[in-house]
């Protein structure tokens, strides 16, 4: 048997259905495989081995009683470690929720039980999913398959590197700026942020409410497609969960596979023509743009005049609504709690507890948003944040008038060294500055690899409207098919 | 602390002109809490009804209970109120060890109601108090501090937490300032929370027990001088648990502020708690700095837009406001309203009412509840309702009478059985062998035995004088401890005697 690791999840579920590997060789070759790569990777904060072998046998047992079962059964996964996991260690990457395990799973990770996917473990990223490198993980940066020495991108850069690394065929993300679709361009994966409300919040610990969503990272379009289908869906439990039916993201990879655009309207946003991008980046995104029309597609030039100000508003939003959802790590509950020794007051241990276990973006963060949001300030920051908002969102309705989808390079930069940027968080905030439009939009967008720079991978963004998530996969595949998937150096 | 002269109420009134405001909080009887599943049963064990949205737990997202969302909007539309198209839930930000988020899902800018009045009776004079808003928020949980000894924190060694408040709806009424009632402000506020308590309860939505915390009181009170066209900076008691209290707090906080002024100093705008015991009003922490609540849209919820067709179903279908309905119960049972308030002020309207919807006439119903029962309840100090007697029960006692078979003082020791539990009145009064004796053979000998013992009576009945029979009733009466039935008693004697009746 050739290395399971190498297979996508598409032709893994295909090997156990017909029963040529169990499903627990299948989760032992990619235990295997982390225990080999992840010291020096450092995708994974926790393995669950236990539960993954359990659940492998699981669906052999199902299977060989002759159940019917979905289409990625006995298929591993990675989830980034800021959905809740029952009984499973939950952290978010940050201190001050260190060894703490939920009584309760996330939607997603319902979903992810009930359809038979065997889950690895939890990933690594930067704390509370603020930052855009992973070195903001309280416990230790993840490090790129490509270049060891380089950031896998971030928050999600755990998720992304663990299948770079064929830790894992699938991972789940999630994207508050670009948080899967970031990393997955740096590490030539595939990264893909569903229609916000597409999939459920339920069990996501918030970072930014009304942007956070979790989607799926794979190595081809079509595993992307297949974990999209699993996880995506209303959920009765989530208020911003749209009761709409999913699109068929399948069957829209299976026919964009066939290399045929014809008839379809790309859009190429005018602000995002080149500056501040790297030469190489914006080459390889040209070559992209070029093999599109190639492929019958029509270009179409599109002014998106207000795109330029989303990352400020980006930059007011995310962190007010963090400052408030981070409230409840005050020590009382659960997690971390310090200074609890009797000699300090109730204001005083929450302190404490506070300073020891957040990080330094997040504090950076919360400072932020509470000055955003005060009295007196609120107006001319928050308010004034939401009118961009409002804005950008009528730059997307109207380019969709004209266009099915909009692409973009997924980032200005290659995977860039180790602390060239921690120093100057304006320079880090620049990763996303491709990727936090749709954010505010709230549709869906992915991230699919385009071509190397300096031996490093360049993704290309396609955003589409809101529920028309089966568009960008339909492109994203069919760009796929000519540039192929890229293979990193062996590790 | 100083010692201070307070002055005395019509003293205050008579220079002092106040502006009263209510913000009554009323916890939902809607059986899940607001943003979950969990159940809300009060005085369950602690952190027995909690679940991962209740306790704010990471990741954990709230869901609207869509009944909360219909009481609210039924409340309003009682009270009035215009119905928002379009609302949404705020978060109001501020730290509380009891609060699982550190934020309350609240209403801000946007309340489901606003714009509504209430009209309150008091002394025979109708005043209008406008009310601003009702508003859907979330219940925190509660605090107890053990190891001191008082309760409070000061003192305690640890402090719990029981949660299983946290997340219940909870309604917010908050009237617009209420100026001009002068010395009858504490009246106003007091009419005013109890028109309010008595729609909720006609509402069916809350048990609006104040002595339970299911209907809280925020009193905001202010002066200015007679004559002064400008409020005065007003002062905010939290909590007020009675109506009662509603009523003490507001005068105790004229008086306090009237002494304030008159030494020339200024009331500093602050919270306020009402001592029960002493009946005086004293200030809360002091705030270095106004709270920041740093209000901003939730985004966890989707904006609320009540259907326009379902608020008017919703308001068509309102009941009969307490008032009207008393209005007219007072027609239907021929009271006088110096009555009808007698009715009122015991708690005894529902209980009257279903009394006579089991069979009893009005006078008979009114009767048992505003002697007997009303007498009970307030020798125990408990609410009419809670006495032990059910208006079923009263319906039954009254119709043993009306039939004959018990009379006055024999059906007031059947009730005695009814209050202790023995059971129902026709139970009791077989068991406890209290039915009228009206058989002429079992009376006879009693009636014979009477006359033997009181000649001369006897013989002025036999002259004629006819009412000097309710001296031999009563003889008979006592030997037979009261069953006999006092109308075939007289007619015995007097034809034994041979007199005409």
């Amino acid at each position: 048997m050739s290395d399971l690791t190498r297979l996508t999840a598409a032709e893994l579920a295909a090997t156990i259905a017909s029963g040529d590997v169990s499903a627990v060789e299948v989760a032992q070759a990619h235990l295997d495989r982390i225990a080999a790569v992840d010291e020096r990777v450092h995708a994974f904060l926790h393995v669950d081995t236990e539960g993954a072998l359990a659940a492998a046998r699981d669906v052999d047992a199902r299977r060989a009683a002759g159940e019917e079962l979905g289409p990625l059964a006995g298929v591993p996964v990675a989830v980034k470690d800021v959905l809740a996991t029952k009984g499973v260690p939950t952290t978010a990457a940050s201190k001050i929720l260190e060894g703490w395990r939920p009584p309760y799973d996330a939607t997603i990770v319902e979903r992810l039980r009930a359809a038979g996917t065997v889950m690895l473990g939890k990933t690594n990223m930067d704390e509370f999913a603020m930052g855009s490198s992973t070195e903001y993980s309280a416990y230790g940066p993840t490090n790129n398959p490509w270049d060891l020495g380089r950031i896998p991108g971030g928050s999600g850069g755990g998720s992304a590197a663990a299948i770079a690394a064929y830790e894992a065929p699938l991972a789940i993300g999630t994207d508050t700026g670009g948080s899967i679709r970031q990393p997955g361009a740096v590490t030539g994966t595939v990264g893909a942020k569903p229609t916000y409300g597409g999939t459920s919040r339920y069990g996501l610990i918030a970072f930014s409410s009304s942007l956070d969503t979790p989607g799926p990272c794979a190595r081809t379009v079509h595993d992307a497609a297949l974990l999209h289908s699993v996880i995506a869906g209303h959920d009765p439990r989530d208020s911003t969960s749209i009761p709409q039916p999913v699109p068929d993201v399948v069957a829209a990879a299976r026919l964009g596979a066939t290399g045929d655009l014809t008839g379809v309207r790309i859009g190429l946003v005018t602000e995002f023509g080149g500056e501040g991008a790297e030469p190489g980046v914006m080459a390889a995104y040209r070559d992209s743009v070029e093999a599109l029309t190639k492929l019958g597609a029509e270009i179409v030039e599109i002014s998106c005049p207000h795109f330029q100000y989303a990352l400020p508003a980006y930059y007011l939003i995310a962190p007010s609504e963090a400052s408030s959802n981070l409230a409840r790590f005050d020590g009382v509950r659960f997690g971390l709690r310090t200074g609890d020794d009797g000699s300090h007051s109730l204001e005083e241990v929450m302190s404490l507890t506070r300073e020891a276990g957040f990080g330094p973006e997040v504090k950076r963060r919360i400072i932020l948003g509470t000055y955003a949001l005060s009295s007196g300030y609120y107006d001319a920051y928050y308010g004034q944040a939401q009118k961009v908002r409002t804005l950008i969102t009528r730059d997307f309705t109207s380019a969709f008038e004209q266009v099915d989808v909009l692409v973009s390079p997924t980032t200005p930069f290659v995977a860039f060294p180790f602390g060239s940027r921690t120093g100057d968080p304006y320079q880090m905030y620049l990763a996303d500055l491709f990727t936090i439009p749709t954010n505010l939009y709230g549709g869906p967008a992915i991230s699919v690899p385009c071509g190397l720079s300096e031996g490093l991978p360049v993704g290309l963004q396609i955003m589409a409207p809101t529920m028309a998530d089966d568009r960008m996969y339909r492109v994203a595949a069919a760009l796929e098919s000519t540039v192929g998937v890229l293979t990193p150096p062996a590790l | 602390m100083t010692t201070t002269v307070l002055p005395p109420y019509d003293d205050v009134v008579a220079r002092y002109e106040p502006v009263i405001g209510l913000e009554t909080h009323v916890e939902l009887g809607t059986n899940t809490k607001m943003f979950c599943g969990c159940p809300t049963e009060f005085g369950a064990e602690p952190n027995t009804q909690v679940c991962p949205v209740c306790l704010g737990l990471p990741g954990a997202l709230p869901a609207p209970n869509r009944a909360a969302i219909e009481a609210t909007i039924r409340i309003g539309l009682a009270l009035n109120c215009s119905i928002a198209e379009w609302c949404r839930f705020a978060r109001k930000n501020y730290f509380y060890p009891d609060m699982p988020k550190n934020f309350q899902t609240s209403q801000y800018d946007e309340p489901l109601c606003v714009d509504g009045y209430l009209d309150v009776e008091v002394d025979g004079e109708m005043v209008r108090v406008e009310i601003e808003r009702v508003h859907l928020e979330e219940d925190t949980g509660k605090t107890l501090h053990v190891g001191g000894a008082t309760g409070r924190i000061h003192g305690a060694t640890e402090s719990l937490v029981d949660y299983n408040r946290a997340g219940i709806p909870l309604v917010e009424i908050v009237t617009k300032p209420i100026p001009g009632t002068g010395a009858k402000a504490p009246l106003v506020a007091r009419a005013y929370v109890t028109e309010l308590r008595d729609i909720i309860r006609s509402l069916d939505v809350s048990d609006v027990r104040m002595e339970q915390g299911s209907m809280r009181c925020d009193v905001n009170t202010s002066l200015s001088p007679a004559g002064s066209t400008e409020w005065g900076t007003r002062t905010e008691t939290k909590n007020v648990n009675s109506l009662r209290s509603v009523e003490r707090a507001v005068r105790a906080e004229m008086i306090r502020q009237a002494s304030v002024l008159d030494s020339g100093e200024r009331i500093f705008q602050e919270t306020r708690h009402f001592q029960e015991d002493t009946g005086d009003t004293r200030p809360g922490r002091s705030k270095e700095e106004a709270t920041d609540y740093r209000y901003f849209p939730e985004p966890d919820l989707v904006p609320m837009a009540p259907d326009a067709a379902w608020v008017a179903e919703l308001k068509a279908a309102l009941p009969e406001p307490p008032r009207v309905h008393r209005k007219r119960l007072q027609e239907e049972w021929g009271l006088t309203d110096l009555d009808m308030q007698s009715v009122v002020n015991a708690g005894a309207v529902e209980l009257i009412e279903a009394t006579i919807a089991a069979g009893a006439t009005a006078a008979g119903a009114r009767k048992w509840w505003l002697g007997e029962l009303a007498r009970r309840a307030n020798e125990e100090g408990i609410e009419l309702s809670a006495v032990g007697a059910t208006p079923a029960q009263v319906a039954e006692l009254q119709q043993l009478v009306d039939e004959g078979k018990l009379n006055d003082k024999l059906a007031r020791a059947v009730l005695e059985g009814v209050v202790a539990g023995e059971g129902s009145p026709r139970e009791i009064m077989t068991a406890r062998g209290l039915g009228v004796v009206s058989d002429t053979g079992a009376l006879t000998a009693a009636v014979d035995e009477a006359i033997a013992a009181n000649p001369d009576i006897a013989a002025k009945i036999r002259d004629g004088k006819v009412a000097a029979a309710g001296a031999l009733v009563g003889a008979v009466m006592k030997t037979t401890r009261g069953q006999a039935d006092a109308k075939t008693v007289r007619e015995l004697i007097l034809s034994r005697l041979g007199a005409q009746g």
